[in-house]
C-alpha cells in the first residue's frame, strides 16, 4: 500500500513534466504566430517554415548530443531510461527515501522532454530578429549549432552544475531561464543581425528609420496568448515536482506570479506607448506583455503578487525604450526580439535580487556574463562560418521580391492581390 | 457605348449600389484600391518609426452604358457616394470601342 504512494509520486511529478513541456512546445505556435503577424505577407511563408524547421531540429539535435553537453545524458539519450529498461525497484527505491522531501523521481524521457522543449524556445528567438533577409538555410545550419552545442554548453553551465571549461563554477539564480534560455536566443540574434544587416530602407541615408509594419496583427496578438499561456509551462515546470503541499504551492504562485508580470508588462509598455508616440501602439503592447514574462522568468516564486507586476513592468517600460534605442544605433530586429528577451532578460536575471535573499549581486553578473560573452562569441563564429559557406543574406532582388519566393516558392496568401507599389514599405 | 469609372469611399459603395439599380442598371464591377487626390496624405507612427499615410483605401466602381444613360449614372453615384468631406473621390467618363457578352457572343448595346 505504501508503494502506491511512491508510485503516485514519481507518476504525478512525471505527468507535471509532460504537462509543463506540451506547453512550452505550445510556445512554438505562439513564436511562429507573433513572428508571422509582423513580417509582410511576402516574408510570411519563409518565417513559419523557419519556426517549424526549427522546432524540429531542436528536438534532433538535443537529443543526438545537446542533452549529453548539458546534462550528461548520454548521446542518442544513452542515458536515459527506455520503456523497456526502467529500473522500476530503484524508482520505487528512490522516492521512497525523498521522493517527497528532496529533488523529485521522474521519468528520465520526461525530463529530456521538458528540457528539449526549452531549447527550441531559445532557439526561436533568433527566428523574429532576422526574419525578411536572411537565408532559410543559413538559419537552419546555424539552429544545428545553437540547439546541438552553444545553448547545452551554458545550459550545463548553469542549470547542469558544470563549471565553465573547468575554469570557474557559477552561483547564479536563474529559476526558469531569463538569462540562460532568453539572454542566451537574444545574444545570438544580436550576433547574427550584427552580422545580416538591416532590411533595405529600413535606415535612410539621412538618419530616419521607416515603418515597415506587420502584415497580419490578429495572428501577432493570438501568437502573444499562447506564449503568455505557455509560459506557464515555461515557468511553473521549472518549479520541477509538484507532489508535496509547500511545492504545489510553490507552482500556484508561479502561474500566479507568471500572469501577474505578463499583465503588468502589457499595462507599462501600453501606457509609455501612448505617452511617447500618443497612440495605442498593439505591437507594444504585445512586446510588453513578452517582456513582463521574461522578467519574471529568473524568480517567479519569491515575489508576492504586487512585486511580481512591478517587476513586469518595469519590463515592459524598458522594452519600450530598447525598442527605439535599437532602431537608433541601427540594430534591425522586426519583432523586437532583442529587446524582450536580451535588454530585458538582463533585467530579469537581477531583478531576482530583489526577492532572492541567497542570490548575490556578483553571482548574477558573473553568470549574465558568462552566458552573454559565451553564446554571443560562439553565434558570431558559427554566424561568420556559414557566411563564409553559403552565405546569410539573399540578394537584393529576393529581399525586394520576398523571401517566401525565393526560400520556399510559396506565397502565404497567394489570393489576396500584391498591394506592392501602393506602399512605401512594399 | 461608355465606361463610368468612380473612385468612391468604401462604406458608400451600398449607397452608389442601390442608387444604379433604382436607375436600372443591370451590371457593375469593383475593385478595392487605394488613392489620393489633392489632400495631402498624414503621418502615423510604428514602433516609434513615422511612416506617411498617403493612400487611403478606396472602391472603384466601373459600370458600362449606353450614352443617353450616362449622365443619370454619374448625378446618381454622386449623389450617393458624396458626402461633401475631402476624399469623395472623382468620376471618369470614357469612350467604348466594344463590349462582348462571353456567354452569348452578343456585341454592342445589345451586350450591356
Amino acid at each position: 500500500m505504501e508503494n502506491n504512494i511512491f508510485e503516485l509520486q514519481y507518476a504525478m511529478d512525471t505527468f507535471y513534466f509532460l504537462v509543463c513541456g506540451a506547453l512550452v512546445m505550445w510556445m512554438a505556435a505562439g513564436f511562429a504566430m507573433l513572428e508571422a503577424g509582423l513580417v509582410r505577407s511576402k516574408n510570411t511563408t519563409e518565417i513559419l517554415t523557419k519556426n517549424v524547421a526549427l522546432f524540429a531540429v531542436a528536438s534532433t539535435m538535443y537529443m543526438i548530443c545537446g542533452y549529453d553537453f548539458m546534462y550528461g545524458g548520454g548521446m542518442f539519450l544513452s542515458g536515459v531510461e527506455t520503456v523497456g529498461n526502467l529500473d522500476v525497484a530503484g524508482a520505487l527505491a528512490a522516492s521512497a527515501e525523498n521522493g517527497f522531501d528532496g529533488d523529485s523521481v521522474y521519468s528520465g524521457a520526461s525530463d529530456f522532454f521538458f528540457q528539449v522543449v526549452f531549447v527550441a524556445t531559445a532557439m526561436s528567438i533568433v527566428s523574429g530578429a532576422v526574419a525578411e533577409r536572411m537565408k532559410l538555410w543559413a538559419f537552419l545550419a546555424f539552429a544545428v549549432v545553437m540547439t546541438g552545442l552553444i545553448y547545452p554548453m551554458e545550459g550545463g553551465w548553469t542549470w547542469g552544475g558544470n563549471s565553465v571549461f573547468g575554469l570557474y563554477e557559477l552561483s547564479y539564480s536563474d529559476y526558469a531561464g531569463s538569462g540562460i534560455v532568453h539572454l542566451a536566443g537574444a545574444a545570438a540574434a544580436l550576433a547574427g543581425v550584427i552580422i545580416l544587416g538591416p532590411r533595405k530602407g529600413k535606415y535612410t541615408a539621412d538618419g530616419k528609420v521607416r515603418a515597415i509594419p506587420g502584415a497580419n496583427l490578429p495572428l501577432a496578438t493570438l501568437g502573444t496568448f499562447i506564449l503568455w499561456m505557455g509560459w506557464f509551462g515555461f515557468n511553473g515546470g521549472s518549479t520541477l515536482k509538484l507532489g508535496g503541499i509547500a511545492v504545489a504551492n510553490e507552482v500556484a504562485y508561479v502561474f500566479l506570479n507568471t500572469n501577474a508580470a505578463a499583465a503588468g508588462g502589457l499595462i507599462a509598455a501600453l501606457i509609455v506607448a501612448r505617452i511617447l508616440f500618443g497612440k495605442a501602439d498593439l505591437t507594444m503592447a504585445l512586446n510588453g506583455a513578452l517582456a513582463g514574462l521574461v522578467a519574471i522568468t529568473a524568480e517567479p516564486a519569491d515575489p508576492t503578487a504586487l512585486q511580481a507586476t512591478l517587476i513586469g513592468a518595469a519590463g515592459g517600460a524598458l522594452v519600450v525604450f530598447a525598442i527605439i534605442t535599437m532602431d537608433k544605433i541601427k540594430i534591425d530586429d522586426p519583432v523586437g526580439a532583442i529587446s524582450v528577451h536580451g535588454v530585458v532578460g538582463i533585467w530579469g536575471i537581477f531583478a531576482v535580487l530583489i526577492t532572492d535573499a541567497d542570490a548575490t549581486f556578483s553571482g548574477q553578473l558573473v553568470g549574465m556574463l558568462t552566458i552573454f560573452v559565451w553564446v554571443f562569441v560562439a553565434s558570431l563564429i558559427t554566424w561568420l562560418v556559414i557566411k563564409a559557406i553559403i552565405g546569410i543574406r539573399v540578394s537584393e532582388d529576393e529581399e525586394m521580391e520576398g523571401v517566401d519566393i525565393s526560400e520556399c516558392g510559396q506565397e502565404a496568401y497567394p489570393e489576396f492581390t500584391s498591394s506592392s507599389g501602393m506602399s512605401s514599405t512594399s | 457605348m461608355k465606361l463610368v469609372t468612380a473612385i468612391i469611399k468604401p462604406f458608400k459603395l451600398d449607397d452608389a449600389r442601390e442608387a444604379l439599380s433604382e436607375i436600372g442598371v443591370q451590371g457593375m464591377t469593383v475593385t478595392e484600391t487605394k488613392g489620393f487626390g489633392r489632400q495631402k496624405g498624414h503621418t502615423e507612427l510604428y514602433r516609434g518609426a513615422e511612416y506617411v499615410v498617403d493612400f487611403l483605401p478606396k472602391i472603384k466602381l466601373e459600370v458600362a452604358v449606353m450614352d443617353d444613360k450616362v449622365d443619370d449614372v454619374v448625378s446618381s453615384i454622386s449623389k450617393a457616394a458624396g458626402t461633401g468631406k475631402i476624399g469623395d473621390g472623382k468620376i471618369f467618363v470614357s469612350t467604348l470601342d466594344q463590349v462582348v457578352r462571353i456567354r452569348t457572343g452578343e456585341t454592342g448595346d445589345e451586350a450591356l
